[in-house]
């Protein structure tokens, strides 16, 4: 029975005669399903040419290249990735890592040219016809993550213990938390390019990965000579760019920075960095100022082989990092630590010396080979509203310069600061701390013109200084400083609706219907520095070019029109750290290449 | 004297010639022997490779197994790849079964890592490794029918295994690759409707299984070519590695699902099918019905899948992932038998060695070299479908 089964089962398969084949299908009009990994697409807006995309892909099939019309600026490399079909295995891993997500593919998967050039080509600046189409592969969005896009949460201090002391808030890494937080980055160099001294912030963050902070050290010193100090107070505009922040939080290259030079001990500098043995030129170079600029042209000078002498006005050296940022944000100790190697290599400072009093920039001039000033902006500007000549009213930099130096300094009862940036923060929050001390409460009020939005202090001294008890009331324009016998009792403001006109020129508008007063015993203002430029006389100044804002004229080299002379740092650009820092060690450069072609 | 009127009744005491290792002494310029080259352009081989058949006839008296027409040395690039650069190369290892390597890779890393992937991505894995098993085996039963000259079988099976691969399409991104598993769990979650679109697909494929049944294993020539046809005897099981159903069809209940459970197997409810005795047919048999369990354990899974939730843990940046220093095998049961990835890591952001251990290997070279002698030249092909293998995997 069996065997006759097995002859006649077959012929069952003649039931499906009748039904449609099952073997037909069209691949051409059919569409393809919601996810396909078809054709790139990108935003070619949102992308900022980070090429995170290039260095996943295993096949190499992305190249970023230069786009028409596409130019590169603050965050953007210029460059857009080209995909090449040849080598494109369509596997999405670019999709998913894309730090902008900007990239993503169509469900196109049929493409037929006989040219095989076609088939390289920039996903977004050739227009294809599945550009528009929504359906393809998108990057998974439930907690599907390549890389964490959030940041190691930072040890500070908190509002209870800091309100009324002077230590460092924020605590620093440890070995774990930054090797996490190194761990985000995705080495697209932006940072670098970003950087007003283009730092290797991959190379040394990835120093932190690999635990070699002897490397990290290294890579910090040759572009800045003070990575304490940055590692604390930089402006962090790297950290403004990095891809990583676009789709999350950027990178804290910042307090990385700052784990390298604080594992390293200082006795440990110039084993590490091994700097010995440097050829003497016999030349000799003067520098005025020992802040940022001034210390780095010093670091730089001296490991080419010449000798430099630094006048500084004042009994330390530091400049504004020293004696414009309080203590709780950068210590004393952690300052000397990194201008103490820089002199370590033999520069030598003269304290107390100010040019044009102590010593004339003619002495300079005749003196030595070439001479560097980083002066920077110590004199505050005034509103000059009425009531400013008060006694009481004072500026925010004198007082924090007097801090530093150990004075007492005069803390009312109610004192209102004006100003919203960080040297304001600054007052407001130093301020916060000595009436702790003195009345054990807070009675300060910082009141910008800006809105809060546009308020230039960083973020986060204005979180931290609302934690400490001071008020922030951004948004007023100081009208006049009320005075009744005498004495201070208020600053009278007006609502402020906007600062810059639709040129973004400095033009402020305001609300005089909306009045305010804000109680107050004492005024501090702070509403920007200025340079006291007094020791560059007038022989000098003939033949000086200065620009109509009496600002001194420099070349790529930090040269000024009288060619042994060159300037930087704040009275140049700026104002901030590491700008400063760049300024001093193009300027190194600068004076090297001076010197060669004078000798 | 026989019954049958054709038999012809070979007389090998005679001829050819034995030597003192016992095997026949193989003289070409005696021209008793002829050479012919099966493979690699050859509709009965399973892939890139040939075999060098000696004929004396039309009988098989030696076979030497040519592979290497598909290297591409996929375990040495994977030392100069970052791990996550791996992800795209491993499921190229095996064309037919992506995911086999997609799993065993991932797996190795994550247990080097010590990453626990979430719980939907464990079921997510395990559905994708039973709808890859359907496929392959719907592949392959159009391949065995083929090569005993059973055209039909292969439109019906490839038709349903175009639908295995839909699904795949709407799940994973992809048909044949689908680049699904990676380290850290999965790339995402079931599509809206895909449990109805899969029960759909599920119960085509079971119609056309019910005529593959009746017309393929029901059917008097299939039997009389395939029954007795390439034994595998049970003591060759451990002599020689043999694996999957090939094992399972001599009666050992060899199943990684079973021995070293993995994902969520010991969840489900299945026992590892198995036949007594190891011949052509039965070993089509066991992969008939494994195909068939390969179904229900698809729909246990649908039943208990978590139909949200995480898809993939966290883990350190793929761009520098460097997983720690130590060795590991991770291993899964594909629809040949036992898939492996030995892995090594010193430490650093690229493999130190990984190592594939596909169960075509030990089926396509070692034993078919020594099974294939005295066969009729005519079963070569349907014996070399029946051992299932893949010859990618072999070369990697």
């Amino acid at each position: 029975m069996g065997k006759i089964n097995d002859i006649l089962s077959p012929f069952t398969a003649w039931k499906h005669v009748v039904n449609k084949p099952v073997t037909i299908k069209d691949p051409v009009s059919r569409i393809a399903a919601d996810r396909y990994r078809g054709f790139h697409k990108n935003n070619l807006e949102k992308c900022i040419g980070c090429g995170t995309c290039e260095s996943i892909c295993q096949n190499a099939a992305i190249d970023m290249v230069p786009v028409e019309g596409i130019e590169t600026k603050h965050g953007d490399s210029g460059l857009r990735p080209r995909i090449d079909y040849g080598r494109c295995c369509w596997c999405a891993l670019c999709v998913d890592i894309c730090t902008t997500n900007s990239l993503s593919m169509s469900n196109e998967y049929i493409w037929i040219d006989e040219d095989p050039e076609v088939f390289r080509f920039v996903p977004g600046a050739e227009k294809k016809s599945w550009d528009t189409r929504q359906a393809g592969w998108q990057k998974p969005s439930d907690n599907y993550e390549l890389y964490d896009p959030q940041r190691v949460k930072m040890g500070e201090l908190s509002p209870e213990i800091r309100h009324d002391s002077f230590v460092e808030i924020v605590q620093g890494f440890s070995k774990e938390q930054a090797i996490a937080e190194a761990d985000r980055c995705v080495e697209c160099g932006i940072c670098t390019a970003t950087c007003p001294a283009h730092m290797g912030i991959p190379e040394y963050i990835k120093a932190i990965r690999n635990d070699n902070l002897d490397q990290g050290l290294k890579i910090l010193y040759e572009t800045n000579p003070l990575p304490e100090i940055c590692g604390r107070i930089c402006t962090h505009k790297c950290e403004t760019v990095c891809s990583v922040g676009h789709h999350g939080e950027p990178l804290s290259i910042r307090w990385l920075k700052r784990y390298i030079a604080d594992q390293n001990p200082a006795d440990k500098y110039k084993e590490i960095l091994n700097q010995g043995n440097i050829d003497d030129k016999g030349k000799k170079i003067a520098i005025i100022g020992a802040g940022p600029s001034g210390l780095s042209a010093a670091y730089y000078l001296s490991l080419m082989g010449y000798s430099c002498t630094i006048f500084e006005k004042l009994p330390q050296a530091g400049g504004m990092m020293r004696y414009g940022i309080p203590e709780y944000r950068l210590p004393y100790d952690q300052l000397d630590k990194d201008i103490n190697y820089i002199l370590s290599l033999g520069v030598d400072i003269k304290y107390n010396a100010t040019v044009g009093k102590d010593i004339t920039l003619e002495q300079l001039h005749n003196d030595y080979d070439a001479v560097y000033t980083g002066t920077g902006l110590h004199s505050g500007r005034s509103t000059r509203i009425h009531g400013t000549e008060h006694k009481n009213v004072y500026q925010a930099v004198d007082l924090l310069r007097d801090v530093s130096l150990g004075k007492e300094i005069p803390v009312a009862e109610k004192i209102v600061v004006i100003g919203g940036g960080n040297v304001a923060m600054d007052i407001t929050r130093t301020i916060a701390r000595l009436q702790k001390q003195k009345y054990g409460k807070v009675q300060v009020i910082a009141t910008s013109l800006e809105s809060e939005e546009e308020m230039p202090a960083d973020r986060e001294e204005i979180v931290e200084a609302r934690e400490e008890m001071a008020i922030i009331e951004p948004g007023w324009g100081p009208v006049e400083i009320i005075i009744e016998n005498d004495k201070i009792t208020g600053l009278k403001v007006n609502k402020c609706l906007s600062v810059f006109d639709e040129e973004r020129r400095f033009n402020p508008k305001f609300d005089k219907e909306n009045q305010k007063i804000f109680p107050a015993d004492m005024v501090i203002e702070s509403i920007g520095q200025g340079a006291d430029l007094s020791y560059i006389t007038e022989s000098f100044k003939e033949n000086l070019e200065m620009d109509q804002r009496g600002r001194i004229i420099v070349d790529k080299h930090f040269q000024t029109s009288l060619k042994w002379f060159f300037a930087g740092g704040d009275i140049i650009q700026g104002p901030d750290v590491i700008t400063s820092i760049a300024n001093g060690h193009k300027a190194a450069i600068g004076i090297d290449k001076f010197i060669n072609r004078n000798s | 004297m026989s019954k049958k009127l054709f038999t012809y009744n070979h007389d090998r005491s005679l001829f050819p010639e034995k030597g003192q290792d016992g095997k026949p002494n193989i003289d070409l310029s005696s021209h008793k022997f002829m050479k012919i080259w099966h493979g690699p352009q050859h509709p009965g081989i399973t892939g890139n490779m040939s075999l060098e058949l000696t004929l004396q006839g039309d009988e098989v008296m030696d076979c030497e197994t040519h592979v290497g027409y598909l290297h591409r040395g996929f375990e040495k690039l994977m030392e100069r790849r970052k791990y996550i650069q791996c992800f795209p190369i491993v499921c190229r290892v095996a064309v037919p079964e992506p995911d086999f390597n997609e799993y065993c890779f991932a797996s190795a890393m994550e247990e080097l890592a010590g990453i626990q992937i979430p719980e939907n991505a464990v079921w997510l894995r395990n559905l994708v490794l039973e709808m890859s098993r359907l496929q392959s085996y719907l592949m392959w039963i159009g391949g065995q029918a083929g090569s005993l000259g059973q055209g039909i079988i292969g439109q019906w099976s490839l038709y349903c295994r175009d639908l295995v691969l839909d699904r795949f399409e709407e799940l994973t991104g992809g048909r044949i690759y689908h680049m699904y598993i990676i380290p850290g769990g999965v790339r995402g979650n079931l599509p809206d409707g895909f449990l109805k679109r899969m029960e759909e697909t599920l119960q085509i494929i079971e119609s056309f299984m019910k005529d593959i049944k009746k017309v393929m294993f029901n059917n008097a020539v299939f039997k009389k070519r395939t029954v007795e046809m390439g034994v595998i005897e049970k003591d060759w099981i451990y002599k020689y590695g043999i694996t999957g159903p090939n094992a399972r069809a001599t009666g050992i209940a060899k199943d990684v699902r079973k021995d070293y459970p993995y994902l969520k197997y010991p969840d489900l409810d299945f026992e590892p099918v198995t036949s007594e005795y190891s011949d052509i047919y039965n070993r089509a048999d066991v992969r008939r019905r494994d195909l068939l369990l390969s179904i229900d354990l698809i729909r246990q899974i649908l039943a208990k899948i978590p139909l949200k939730g995480d898809i993939r843990a966290k883990t350190p940046n793929v761009l520098h992932w460097k997983v720690p220093s130590g060795e590991t095998y991770s291993r899964a049961e594909c629809t040949r038998g036992e898939y492996g990835y030995y892995l090594v890591s010193d430490g650093s952001e690229y493999p130190r060695r990984v190592n594939v251990r596909g169960p075509s290997y030990t089926h396509a070279v070692a034993l078919l070299e020594d099974m294939i002698i005295n066969e009729n030249i005519a079963d070569v092909a349907g014996l070399m479908v029946s051992l299932h293998t893949y010859p990618p995997e072999i070369e990697r």
